[in-house]
């Protein structure tokens, strides 16, 4: 009996060992799909896994069928909280060394933390390879580059930030010319105010990141492109009487906003300007698919025009692909890179996903009516570096302003308390 | 010798698993956590060695709590803590205390109770958010909108935007959450007090305030303690309900556990790290004492 009990004790440890090892063997042979195999494949690492990014991905998986059928292409999109969650596993897997053939990320310098980590490859040799620095604007390509000329990522498609909406409807009801062309920002709180004293919500904003991506709006207006720019190489004095100026615009601005703001996503912010809740909502491009998506027309049921004071200067921000260091098939990679940055990709991608091509070359007429004031501007604009979508910092950066502009916006702190934090933030 | 194996062997053997097990990925871990707060560890390249991270103790603790920001999610904490303790407590008490007494339905109403705590802080935060809508007048919904429909305009608040006092709002929803837990809790205690102390009691011509005072409350102690640590490091660990609410930038429902995940997404791993060390210490605080305590108990 009692022999039997010990018998009985050494089996069970003997399975619960078996068991957590079979546990960990299943673990790795998982992380691992087929390692075999070389340059057959390419796993392509995303966040756009619903909606009219799902369809651009799925356009540009088309054409890199069409012009590498030899390679195989697993999609490695990872869905959930606008991104966040993506940027967390590839956190994950590239600390494990554990890389994806190739990844998604704003081009710019919210690559700066992978590049100091030596995570990705420098890709500017592709850049000549596939005659992409001539097929982009020198603008794109300056602002791409690092110091010492390395490219780390070939963008598949830009969008504009500094575009503001706007409800016609609502704008003529107020005595409001809808087709008014505000000069500077003074002009244009002059109709907030106005819209203010009517009851009308001027202006909707929704959390923290929108109203990062309103300061940068305003910053670029009160200060000009060039002043703008210094903020982000050091030029610009961020505790200058300029900053100040333009830090009041922004407090006068977030003054004519709805209040529960800090609830609210972009698309229930925009959403208040399609239901004629709001006159004026700042967003980026990627807006129109909302109102496109409503039957809403452009020009009669909603305007869509530079920020005032931004005319002349497209504030970019883009999505693009890396090639990690240690990427299991850097072939397959290549190859993905060089469909992303094809004349063909770009068009099928930014077709679907409603963005515009960083290549120059594009036939205007093969997309939407916004999609044309959109190339136009962006071929013959300035051309500067968003803020809140990590062209113009890196991450850590863009966290910090973000903390500032929230304790501001929710009062905790004062305009001078915000400028001095905001410098700090910057310096890093 | 091999007497001591024999006798010590088996049970050895059959606890190593989980032994080890614990020992790498609780203690281990909170190892790995401690080494990293204590360097210099702040950005990419340091994480993944391209850059060098000098040792350097306990500054970034120091540089954390000397930071406003970070006194702000500390006093978030605390104002969170207390009030969800205290909501907690009181209500599931009540609660407790009405059905104790035979009622009618009352397998019903227990289970109406207890059911919110089904739900997941994710799911029921989102519901929230809409009710605690900070628009008021014209523009209000959720519970805005209700008191204006029951003439109660001047009760309308921003709810958790309030940069002092936002906090306590995501508080109303985990009080509703979690009350039918402790009046469970409670209802347990209850029911496990002999009905002969409170005849004794009565015999004893105690009124019905001394009966509760030194009878039933002295009872309960333990089980009032139980909950309170619960409910306790659970507050302490917030963290879903806040998100699903609020976002994690937003200034006014900052707490620790939010800084560290902002912190980590930054690169910052020896902040989230600290963070996540002077969460640890707090819960230790409160649990650690409870636990000897029980221990003693126990042995006696």
């Amino acid at each position: 009996m009692r022999l039997n009990r010990r018998m009985t004790a050494t089996v069970a440890t003997a399975a619960v060992l078996g068991l957590t090892l079979a546990a960990c063997g299943g673990g790795d042979t998982g992380g691992d799909n087929g390692g075999e195999g070389g340059g057959s494949q390419v796993e392509v690492f995303t966040w756009w896994a619903a909606g009219s990014e799902k369809a651009g991905l799925d356009a540009l998986v088309g054409e890199f069928e069409k012009q590498h059928p030899d390679i195989e292409f697993v999609n490695g999109a990872v869905a959930g909280g606008a991104g966040s969650a993506a940027k967390d596993l590839l956190q994950t897997r590239l600390q494990a060394q554990d890389p994806p053939d190739t990844f998604q990320a704003h081009a710019g310098m919210e690559l700066q933390d992978y590049i100091d980590a030596a995570q990705i490859e420098d890709v500017s040799d592709l850049y000549d390879e596939f005659g992409l620095t001539d097929a982009f604007p020198a603008d794109l390509v300056d602002r791409l580059s690092s110091d010492d000329g390395a490219i780390y990522s070939i963008p598949s498609n830009i969008h504009r930030a500094n575009v503001v909406w706007a409800n016609p409807t609502v704008l003529e009801e107020n005595d409001i010319d809808p087709a008014a062309e505000y000069a500077d920002l003074d002009a244009w709180i002059a109709d907030l105010e106005k819209l203010d004293a009517a009851g009308v919500t001027p202006l909707s904003v929704g959390t923290t990141w929108t109203q990062v991506h309103l300061l940068e709006t305003v910053l670029l207006a009160s200060l000009g492109a060039e002043a703008y720019n210094g903020l982000w190489d050091g030029s610009t004095d961020w505790e200058g009487a300029e900053v100040t100026a333009a830090l009041e615009n922004f407090e006068t601005l977030m003054g004519f906003t709805n209040d529960d703001r800090d609830g609210l996503d972009w698309p229930e912010a925009t959403q208040m300007v399609i239901d004629g809740g709001a006159a004026f909502n700042v967003m980026g491009d990627w807006a129109v698919a909302a109102f496109e998506e409503q039957d809403k027309a452009l020009g009669t049921d909603f305007t869509a025009a530079p920020v005032p004071g931004t005319d002349g200067t497209f504030d970019f921000l883009a999505d693009s692909f890396t090639l990690p260091v240690g990427a299991p098939h850097p072939d397959g990679a290549k190859a993905w890179l060089e469909t992303v940055g094809s004349l063909e990709g770009q068009v099928a991608f930014n077709q679907a996903k409603g963005s515009i091509p960083a290549r120059t070359d594009a036939d205007p007429a093969d997309f939407s009516e916004y999609q044309q004031t959109a190339i136009e501007s962006f071929a013959n604009d300035t051309i500067v570096s968003s803020l809140a979508h990590g062209a113009a910092t890196p991450v850590a950066t863009l966290n910090a302003v973000s903390d500032a502009t929230s304790k501001f916006t929710t009062g905790a702190s004062d305009l001078a308390g915000f400028q001095s934090e905001l410098a700090a933030a910057a310096q890093g | 010798m091999l007497n001591t194996l024999r006798r010590l062997g088996p049970p050895l053997l059959l606890l190593a698993p989980s032994l080890i097990l614990v020992g790498v990925f609780v203690y281990g871990l909170i190892a790995a956590n401690f080494s990293t707060s204590f360097r210099d560890d702040h950005t990419a390249a340091t994480a993944t060695g391209q850059e060098p991270a000098a040792f350097v103790w306990f500054t970034n603790y120091l540089d954390l709590l000397a930071s406003e920001d970070f006194q702000h999610s500390l006093m978030n904490l605390v104002l969170y803590t207390v009030v969800f303790l205290a909501g907690t407590m009181v209500m599931g008490f009540l609660w407790a205390w009405m059905l104790e007494k035979p009622v009618k339905g009352e397998g019903l109403f227990r289970s109406v109770y207890l059911f919110p705590m089904a739900v997941s802080f994710v799911a029921s935060g989102v519901v929230w958010r809409w009710l605690l809508n900070s628009n008021q007048d014209e523009q209000a919904s959720g519970l805005n909108r209700l008191f204006q429909m029951v003439g109660l305009d001047a009760l309308q608040n921003n709810w958790w935007n309030n940069v002092t006092f936002g906090i306590i709002a995501i508080a109303i929803p985990a009080i509703w959450q979690l009350s039918g837990y402790v009046m469970a809790l409670f209802l347990a205690g209850f029911r496990g007090i002999p009905n002969e102390l409170r005849e004794a009691a009565r015999m004893d011509g105690a009124s019905e305030w001394k009966l509760y005072r030194h009878v039933l409350f002295p009872q309960l102690s333990p089980v009032a303690l139980s909950a309170l640590i619960i409910i306790g490091h659970m507050s302490l660990k917030a963290f879903d309900l806040i998100m699903s609410i609020s976002k994690p930038a937003n200034y006014q429902t900052k707490v620790p556990a939010v800084d560290m995940f902002v912190f980590k997404s930054s690169f910052d791993y020896a902040n989230a790290a600290a963070v996540g060390s002077i969460l640890l210490i707090i819960v230790a605080l409160v649990i650690v004492p409870y636990l000897i305590r029980t221990n003693r108990e126990e042995k006696r």
